[in-house]
């Protein structure tokens, strides 16, 4: 039998973990408590919990007010979620070609797709601009999908096509055998055999699209297709910043994430390939 | 016409040579055994043979048609493979049936087909479960089973018994055997364990490095064999080699069985000492180094009591050694 952790290790390695979660935690927990209190607590003392007195829902009343919230979180959703699906059908399909098939180029192939992780999708913006402009895509929730696909996919191709290896021969040399096509192959032996790897990638590819300013602001900025990031920026002016709906939209643009993320972290825990060999 | 004709078959990877140009014809019904030491290319032939790699060189036949450039699927073949290789999404049942399904068979002769492999096999109890739920001897019968429903010309199996523990590993090669015996179907197998290769093979063909050495009854390779490298690699314990020079012999090499070497403590040929010894109950393995010809094997039967370090004496038994020259292969 294995050694037990003595129980001073396991303290100390708890209190190193709970330091951490509290100190990546923080600003969250400001920003959602400030959401609730009102202007003068908020300068008053930041710190402090919502109570009776400093209760204040005015800036959630501010975000559902002003602007079409619910529009930009549709917006928000729609991309988040079309660019997930694309990067994550693309990369699968392209990590099972580099892995699976022996081809002229492959390494090279694979090593060109790769190449994207290292260089900035920022740098070519004014290129990318130029090519929503000349295709008449600016101001479309399509111009931002494409966008992020590309950005999502060398990462997503970099990790699958490793996960990809890793699946059985075997699995696959019988399917072929049974008379599977390769798109059977890949839909139904593999893709659930890699679902942990998919997931990960679907995690690391989702919060950078949500969270992102940048390309909204640049390739879509009209109204209808404002994403939420980009809508809470009216509440920012030079002058006069209204905290309690900044506060207040951000909470809010917390919600939709984490689901998606409690998601995809359910597939990430669930060990699935047990039974498929050995 | 044999079952399957392989001519001149060759196989590169890149710059490396895997196949070297093998010939080989299996006849209807009977059981192949490809054996040799991993890397020797046994594996690979199994493979271009099933279609999921392609020859180089050379033309694959089956019942005399040529089918280099079939798809696997096509080629009327089953194969059950070390891993097992289950789907783990579909149950036991879906398992066995899915080559037929694929072939767009109705479902009464799937239904069929299913229940007369599972009796086979006594896997009825198991047909509604699915693969991540049964043992691991459970899971090598469901793939055998698998092979049977489609009723192939050909059976392959690349290593089945090779994750199995050794009690099971016995009870499924007799099950083979069995299985071989009631459709007498042509299968070829690849092991790189002899006994494998001994006790379920018709035929048996020995590879080394991309080349058939020897082929032939498993006695015959045992009785007969071409060169030192089949003398080794087939019997167990392995055979000894002496250095005929020093035994006065015109020979390279004398090849001779651990049971064909006598052991005295009083007289005899080659003087040693004992350096260990393995008790089998049936029978005694008595490991003697010797000055000139190494460490030697000598198999006895029954119970014997040797102390390692004691001097003892081996004598051969001339009329059942082998003869070698330098380049290995067998003086006759």
């Amino acid at each position: 039998m294995a050694t037990r952790t003595p129980i001073s290790r396991s303290i100390a390695a708890h209190a190193v973990l709970i330091t951490y979660t509290l100190i990546a935690l923080f600003p969250v927990f400001v920003i959602v408590i400030n959401s609730f209190k009102s202007r003068r607590a908020i300068f008053n003392d930041p710190l402090a919990v919502p109570t009776a007195e400093t209760f204040d829902l005015v800036g959630y009343a501010t975000v559902l007010k002003q602007g079409d919230f619910f529009q930009y979180f549709l917006n928000s959703m729609t991309v988040t979620v079309a660019s997930l699906f694309f990067v994550l059908l693309f990369g699968a399909m392209a990590a099972f070609a580099l892995s699976e098939y022996r081809f002229k180029g492959n390494l090279l192939m694979g090593l060109y797709l790769a190449l994207g992780i290292m260089i900035p999708i920022r740098l070519g913006t004014v290129a990318i601009l130029q090519l929503m402009v000349a295709s008449g895509l600016v101001n479309t929730l399509t111009a931002l999908v494409l966008v992020y696909t590309a950005q999502g996919l060398p990462l997503a191709v970099f990790i699958l096509s490793e996960f990809m290896r890793q699946v059985s021969d075997d699995l696959k040399n019988a399917g072929r055998i049974d008379g599977l096509s390769e798109y059977r192959i890949f839909f139904t032996l593999v893709l659930p055999l890699v679902r942990p790897a998919m997931a990960t990638v679907a995690v690391f590819t989702m919060i950078p699209i949500w969270n992102d300013l940048w390309f909204p602001l640049i390739l879509a900025p009209a109204e209808e297709t404002k994403t939420i990031t980009l809508g809470s920026q009216v509440f920012i002016g030079q002058f006069v910043t209204n905290w309690n709906a900044v506060l207040a939209a951000l909470s809010l643009a917390i919600v939709p994430v984490m689901v998606l993320y409690l998601i995809f972290s359910r597939q990430l825990i669930r060990g699935i390939t047990a039974g498929a060999v050995k | 016409m044999g079952a399957l004709t392989l001519t001149n078959i060759t196989k590169q990877f890149g710059t490396v040579d895997v196949i070297k140009g093998v010939d080989l014809t299996v006849e209807p019904g009977e059981f192949c055994v490809f054996v040799g030491p991993s890397g020797c290319g046994k594996s690979t032939l199994l493979r271009i043979i099933a279609g999921l790699e392609d020859a180089t060189g050379g033309e694959i036949a089956i019942e005399g048609r040529r089918v280099n450039e079939v798809a696997p699927a096509k080629r009327e073949i089953a194969m059950v493979f070390q891993s097992y290789a289950l789907y783990p999404h579909l149950t036991v049942r879906d398992n066995m049936g899915l080559a037929l399904k694929q072939a767009g068979q109705d479902k009464a002769t799937i239904a069929g087909a299913t229940d007369r492999a599972a009796g086979m096999l006594a896997l009825g109890a198991l047909l509604d479960r699915r693969p991540a739920e049964l043992s691991g001897g459970q899971r090598q019968r469901v793939a055998i089973g698998r092979a049977i429903v489609r009723t192939p010309k050909l059976f392959l199996f690349d290593e089945p018994l090779s994750n199995l523990d050794a009690a099971l590993r016995v009870q499924t090669r007799i099950e083979i055997a069995r299985l071989h015996r009631e459709l007498g179907a042509t299968m070829i197998y690849v092991t790189h364990d002899q006994v494998e290769a001994m006790t379920l093979a018709d035929r048996i063909v020995v590879l080394r490095a991309g080349r058939v050495e020897q082929t032939g009854a498993p006695m015959e390779l045992y009785n007969n064999p071409a060169n030192t490298f089949v003398a080794g690699f087939i019997g167990s314990p392995q055979m000894n080699f002496l250095k005929s020079g020093a035994l006065g012999l015109a020979s390279d090499s004398l090849g001779i069985r651990p049971e064909h070497l006598a052991l005295s403590r009083d007289a005899g040929a080659i003087p040693g000492t004992v350096s260990h010894v393995e008790k089998l109950g049936g029978e005694t393995l008595v490991y003697v180094r010797t000055d000139v010809h190494g460490l030697l094997t000598v198999r006895l039967f029954g119970e014997h009591d040797y102390t390692v370090d004691e001097a003892v004496h081996l004598t051969p038994d001339q009329a059942r050694a082998f003869h070698f020259g330098a380049d290995g292969l067998r003086l006759r």
